[in-house]
């Protein structure tokens, strides 16, 4: 039965309680300085310098259509590692990591909208509350909507 | 036959490195191990081997490795089964080898043994004959020898007092001790020659020189240190921002080591990926024989600066480019033996490339004595392929007649030939060039001759870079692109930034040099009210321009991070980089940059860029009007004080309204105006028309716009228009002398009302 035991890292976004599988997670970081892409899409939020290594910023608020967090609330960051680099997720808090059996899964509720509707492969009710399963490779492949570059005055 | 000692260099370590996984491959096989797989590799060294002998002319060792091949193939082929008889022929052959590569590494030649016994041995079992016992001739039997040879590991681990022993401690003496008792240590394999009736003792354990002054390492590895010693640089200079506010003179001191060491570290890392060119070039010889006879021509292959170095990662990425120069300098440019000597040439051509340093930039220059690309037939190719209009190619200056072969489609060959004139090619040598932050350039004399110059930059890792301050963030800007830097003090804020409808430029060196303000281009809101203006002068392929930014700091080394595939279709930046204080710095890539502003600019400037203002202080009687042309050379003129901007539009961007046509303008309808009959009412997107482009002169009469399609913008001239004649012409205003030729001056206000008349009766229609 071991084969169907996930550990997740949990953060929370908008009150909402996610998870990604711990081993697709580096580390977490505490916020750090971040430099703005100009021209990017918006979900992107910049590029910060952890240890020598530069990884691009990715706010989950804004790619889950959350609303943005209050300007004083500074996000952490669930570093993870990808094929071209270093990624982090910027997310509102960090929980525990939790242990949970793949057969528990939910489908995800039906109540929820949006990107986020596509991004949340299901949910896990443990005690307290349900536990949300990010699909991270969805969320880290921008789609086409989301890579569009913001509309920028023309130049004359 | 001298040869460069380079390749022989490289062919010793080459083959140092095969000799010892035959040894062990050999042994494998006779054990029965991964019989198919090892007899495939212990070939294909062998055969290698050969290739290599006959390449490089040491013909011994070519005939003895054919005679090996020969057993090997039979062997392969299943023809022959893997006696412990072979397996030894097969080592003797391998010892015989390494003895004949030792005789090249000192003499140069492979040596005065022939092997014949050995040679007549392989052949023997190749044909797979009985060796009569009086030839073999070896002082051990050759079973017992390869059962030696098989246990010289456990015979070393289980000897320790071992003559081998000693040997690989201290090679010398054991060399010499074997050679004077002729001792038959485990690991040494005698082979005796009939002929010359000598013995040579190759005791295996003594390694060549060449073998031992070289490793053999993987890229990767060289790379995680390169990647470690960029951490370090950045470490660095973070340090010695710190010393700098330090009173600590002994900390000032270590830190001043610091700088230094890792400064020379950098470099040797950075030397380690260094190659000579001539790896790239050292097959040239070979293509450039094969491909000369294929076309039936005679071409001489000139190298200069072979040992010029470079980084891997340049050399891999100019490799392609390279030699399709090469394959098109022979295929279009250098003639036939008879066609030369019909032009007084001699038959034999001349390809000469040549590689130096210049100011921080590797130069490679290809050129050939051929026949020059004719500037004609490009045009001509570029018109029938679609790439041009008529009036557009008659407005191409000569150089850029001559850098249409870099678009795509563009070929002067009728002929397709398996080597070139497909018309791909030039565009992917100029793309793959300008990848890595290099230029080409061309420059051809029909009949004379054509010479590609590549500019390339010696390493992508590390640059020198000048950071400038945008909107509070930091950014990179090469220096390699970089010209000048200008600053606009006071008054000269206002003076020295001039508007040309829109657009800002500002005098520089007799020349119009377009302004481009960062902050717009990177999607900011430009704010301009500074008591100073910092123009940052670049270079982005043949343009040049002028970057407005806020502030200029100072200039670094920077390490080029690339940037996350998320973020790479942003064309401004080509990749990030970490400052002394830990920050993210963006890199700005100038000619992406250039693409997204000049682009727009270009446009405008058409005609105006090359112009002097030879008058600083325009007179109030002389008037600055537009040149044009059409089709037919009719000139007209359109006052600058009604002219808005001047674009460029592709033809497919046409629509019509009834008959009228327009063109969708910034979120606005556009008229067009067809002054000189150059548009006429086809299907839309027919392939002749879908890739040709328009110019047009957007004319404003202060409220409303129209487009005049013009053939080709000429001009912006101040001349006081005084010799004029009324026309009787609609919509003209006059006739003059413009430059000593008629020229009739538009009246944009009488084009603005007919065409808006125009548009409500079509509008009343529908």
């Amino acid at each position: 039965m071991t084969a169907n035991i996930v550990q997740f890292c949990t953060f929370t976004l908008d009150g909402l309680w996610f998870g990604v599988a711990v081993d697709r997670v580096q580390e977490i970081v505490r916020h750090l300085g971040l430099t703005p892409v100009p021209l990017a899409p918006p979900v992107i939020r910049g590029l910060m310098n952890l240890r020598g290594q530069i990884v691009t910023a990715i706010d989950l608020r804004r790619r889950l259509d959350f609303p943005d967090r209050m300007t004083n609330d500074l996000p952490m960051n669930v570093v993870i590692r990808t094929e071209d680099g270093l990624v982090s997720l910027l997310v509102d808090q960090i929980g525990d990591v939790v242990v949970v059996e793949t057969d528990t899964r939910d489908a995800p509720p039906p109540t929820l909208k949006g990107a986020a509707r596509e991004l949340i492969r299901g949910a896990y009710q443990l005690p307290n509350r349900l536990l949300l399963d990010l699909d991270l490779d969805r969320a880290l492949a921008l789609d086409a909507s989301q890579s569009t570059t913001r509309p920028t005055t023309k130049v004359s | 036959m001298p040869l460069p000692s380079e390749i022989i260099q490289e062919f010793l370590v080459e083959t140092h490195d095969s000799l010892g996984r035959l040894d062990i491959e050999l042994v494998a096989l006779e054990k029965g191990e991964a019989k198919s797989a090892t007899l495939g590799s212990v070939f294909r060294s062998v055969h290698t081997l050969k290739g290599s002998a006959g390449f490089l002319g040491f013909q011994k060792l070519e005939s003895l490795t054919h005679v090996a091949e020969s057993l090997l193939s039979r062997l392969r082929d299943g023809k022959l089964a893997v006696t412990v008889e072979i397996v030894t022929a097969l080592l003797a052959t391998v010892d015989a080898v390494r003895e004949m590569l030792r005789s090249i590494e000192l003499t140069g030649q492979d040596g005065e043994q022939v092997y014949s016994e050995l040679i007549a041995r392989l052949r023997a079992l190749t044909a797979n004959e009985e060796l009569p016992a009086a030839t073999a001739g070896l002082p051990v039997t050759p079973r017992d020898q390869s059962v030696d040879l098989a246990n010289t590991q456990s015979f070393l681990l289980n000897a320790p007092e071992s003559p081998v022993q000693k040997s690989l401690t201290d090679s010398q003496p054991a060399r010499k001790s074997s050679r004077k008792t002729r001792s038959k240590t485990a690991s040494d394999v005698i082979v005796k020659s009939h002929d010359t009736d000598s013995e040579i003792v190759v005791p295996q354990s003594v390694s060549s020189k060449v073998a031992d002054s070289t490793i053999r390492l993987g890229v990767d590895r060289v790379d995680k240190m390169m990647n470690l010693v960029t951490e370090l640089v950045l470490s660095r200079n973070q340090i010695m921002q710190h010393t700098v506010v330090q009173t600590n003179s002994s900390l000032a001191v270590a830190a001043r080591n610091l700088n230094l060491i890792t400064s020379e570290l950098q470099e040797s890392v950075m030397k380690m990926r260094m190659q000579p060119i001539s790896n790239v070039w050292g097959t040239l010889p070979r293509v450039v024989r094969d491909l000369s006879l294929e076309c039936g021509k005679r071409v001489r292959l000139v190298m200069e600066g072979a040992d010029t170095e470079l980084d891997k990662s340049v050399l891999e990425a100019i490799k392609d480019p390279l030699m399709h120069l090469v394959r098109n300098a022979i295929d279009h440019g250098i003639e036939t033996p008879a066609a030369r000597q019909r032009h007084g040439k001699p038959p034999e051509g001349c390809l000469r490339l040549r590689a130096y340093h210049e100011s921080g930039h590797i130069h490679i220059e290809i050129s050939d004595d051929g026949a020059g690309i004719d500037g004609a037939r490009v045009k001509l190719k570029a018109r029938e392929s679609g790439l041009l209009t008529p009036a557009q190619a008659d407005s191409l200056s000569e150089e850029s007649v001559l850098s249409l072969i870099f678009l795509q489609g563009v070929s002067t060959r009728d002929a397709v030939s398996n080597l070139s004139g497909r018309g791909v090619g030039m565009d992917v040598v100029k793309s793959n060039v300008e990848r890595i932050g290099g230029l080409v350039d061309v420059q051809s004399t029909l009949g004379v001759g054509t010479t590609f110059k590549l500019r390339i930059p010696l390493t992508l890792a590390i640059i020198h870079a000048l950071l400038v301050t945008c909107a509070g963030e930091r950014y990179a800007v090469p220096q390699t692109s970089m010209i000048e830097l200008i600053r606009l003090d006071g008054e000269r804020v206002k003076t020295g930034i001039e508007r040309i409808h829109g657009v800002r430029v500002h005098r520089y060196r007799g020349k119009l040099l377009p302004l481009v303000s960062l902050t717009q281009v990177l999607g900011g809101a430009d704010e301009n009210d500074g008591e100073s203006v910092n123009i940052v002068v670049l270079q982005a392929d043949q343009q040049q321009f002028g970057l407005i930014v806020d502030r200029v700091n100072d200039t670094q080394e920077i390490v080029v991070k690339p940037l996350n595939k998320l973020l790479r279709g942003i064309s401004c930046f080509t990749g990030a980089t970490i400052l002394g204080d830990g920050q993210v710095a963006l890199i700005l890539d100038v000619t992406g940059v250039a693409e997204r502003a000049v682009g727009d600019v270009r446009q405008q400037m058409a005609g105006i860029a090359d112009v002097v203002p030879e008058v600083t202080t325009t007179p109030q009687d002389t008037q600055q009007v537009v040149l044009v042309t059409g089709p037919h050379g009719e000139r007209m003129a359109v006052p600058l004080s009604a002219v808005a901007r001047l674009e460029e539009f592709p033809a497919t961007k046409i629509e019509w309204t009834g008959t009228r046509p327009v063109i969708q303008y910034r979120d606005q309808i556009l008229p067009l105006v067809d002054v000189l009959g150059l548009l006429d009412r086809r299907p839309s997107g027919t392939p002749s028309e879908s890739s040709l482009r328009m110019q047009v002169v957007v004319c404003t009469d202060g409220t409303s716009r129209v487009g005049l399609v013009v053939g080709r913008i000429l001009d912006i001239v101040t001349d006081p228009l005084l010799v004029r004649s009324s026309s009787a012409r609609e919509h003209v205003l006059f006739t003059a002398v413009v430059q000593r030729q008629v020229t009739e001056v538009l009246n944009v206000a009488s084009l603005i009302s007919a065409s808006e008349a125009e548009m409500l009766a079509a509008g009343a229609k529908t």
